[in-house]
């Protein structure tokens, strides 16, 4: 390692910025749509009206039996056909991903909500709040305190699958990194760092989650 | 106020209440009590139709609770109910408690939310504690909130499901104190309860039931003086011998 070349990492960190910045801003708009998204399924799926429940129970075990990458390849050919113009690599992958994550979302979320006892429900009922009152004021607030650990981790996952939208010619921060590697020929400095920066966001999201597991615990 | 006629009501398979029928007068206070099992506390949650029942019809004031066709919300909003574990909710302070039924169903401006839940907690003598939250409470307390909660709504009647069954025995009283001050205020009650000094002092009927019938239902004075049933002379036997 003797010739391991920092200067080429200093060179290049304007450029490896954008990257992240896109790796970041997909990662945080995708957790939002996926959640939002994946709430509604949850709330679907357990509604008790079964062409609801039928339909989120089918769409959550076909989005889970399919790889990422297909999905967002999907996106990136079928929605320019599906409208009639193309809406560019950011739109299409931001829409695979938070479609794809709200399957995973909305079985996070169901086991959230059914970990609410039903006397809970029954309280909101007898005190005459209707069904979305009862999800609004009763259920979900509870249900999300005891999930936020976990909602977390998926963040995570989700943060590492951003670096699958080069498919889609997106250049998020591994893109970038290999790019640099490349063009510089410096491919060890820069998957080593590449590697560094993955490592130290995503432990500080497990810091995280194990803090606010400790806060639960005591 | 409160009437059921012939109710029955299954599990599955299981039959846990088998054609009961009685009745709460407006104003009045009926204790229904029995072993564990006889099917009183799912009795009870089928007046506000919180359990549907299969046969039967029960009605309250002019509402059927029975009926395919009854806005059970409506109706719920009218009927005060207080559960054996409290069901505060646990994310919400005393005052949000008392205030989010008031403010959603009713549609009373915060003011006026505020003003009542204020004066309600008053009467219970937790003044001190509306800004804190449930955890903070312990079970009595929870329950005289719990109360609270129910008739911020201004109930025409009033479910107990067990309500001081959950509780330490030093905080029986505070809760049943309510309870008494609320049935001598006139308060259409039903309650499901164990404690025998509650119902001798204020009910003025007593529901004994026992495998999901009404074994017998009768004047307090008579029932406890001289139950018809061997059961209830059974169950009495048990629960006063001590």
């Amino acid at each position: 390692m003797g010739d391991f070349d920092y200067n080429v990492i200093i060179q290049n960190l304007p450029f490896l910025w954008q990257g992240l910045q896109l790796s970041l801003w997909l990662t945080f708009l995708a957790i939002l749509g996926g959640i939002a998204l994946g709430t509604g399924l949850a709330l679907m799926r357990l509604s008790g009206f079964l062409p609801l429940s039928l339909f989120a129970a089918t769409y959550v075990n076909l989005i889970r039996s399919v790889p990422l990458i297909l999905v967002i390849f999907w996106f990136y050919f079928l929605v320019p056909l599906a409208i009639g113009r193309p809406i560019g690599g950011f739109y299409s992958a931001l829409i695979a991903f938070v479609m794809f994550e709200a399957a995973y979302y909305s079985e996070i979320i169901r086991a959230g909500i059914q970990s609410v006892r039903t006397g809970q429900v029954q309280a909101g009922q007898a005190t005459g709040l209707n069904y979305w009152q009862i999800q609004r004021y009763v259920v979900l607030p509870q249900a999300f305190q005891n999930m936020i650990p976990i909602l977390v981790t998926q963040g995570i996952i989700l943060f590492q699958d951003t670096s699958l939208v080069f498919v889609v010619s997106l250049r998020d921060f591994m893109t970038v990194s290999s790019i640099v590697a490349r063009t510089e020929g410096r491919l060890v400095e820069m998957y080593f760092f590449a590697a560094i920066v993955y490592f130290v966001i995503c432990f500080a999201g497990s810091l995280f989650v194990r803090r606010l597991q400790m806060a639960r615990t005591s | 106020m409160i009437s059921i006629e012939n109710v029955s009501k299954w599990y599955s398979d299981f039959q846990v209440l088998d054609d009961c029928t009685t009745e709460v007068a407006k104003g009045e206070v009926v204790v229904v009590c029995g072993p564990s099992g006889s099917g009183k506390s799912t009795l009870i949650k089928c007046v506000n139709g919180l359990e549907p029942v299969q046969k039967g019809t029960i009605r309250v004031e002019d509402t059927e609770v029975t009926a395919k066709r009854t806005n059970l919300t409506k109706l719920r909003s009218r009927i005060g109910m207080v559960f054996q574990h409290f069901e505060l909710y646990p994310h919400m302070s005393v005052r949000a408690n008392l205030c989010l039924g008031q403010e959603k169903v009713l549609k009373r401006s915060p003011d006026e939310a505020n003003e009542k839940a204020e004066s309600l907690i008053d009467r219970v003598g937790l003044k001190e504690h509306i800004e804190k939250y449930p955890g903070q409470l312990s079970g009595g307390q929870q329950q005289r909130v719990a109360i609270s909660r129910a008739l911020a709504m201004d109930p025409i009647a009033m479910l107990f499901d067990e309500p001081t069954s959950a509780l330490d025995p030093e905080m029986i009283n505070e809760v049943l104190d309510v309870m008494v001050e609320l049935a001598q205020d006139g308060m259409t009650m039903m309650v499901v309860t164990h404690e025998m000094g509650f119902a001798r002092k204020v009910a003025d009927r007593v529901v004994f039931m026992d495998e999901g019938s009404i074994v017998e239902d009768r004047q307090t004075e008579a029932f406890f003086g001289n139950p018809e049933s061997d059961r209830a002379k059974d169950f009495l036997s048990k629960i006063l011998n001590h």
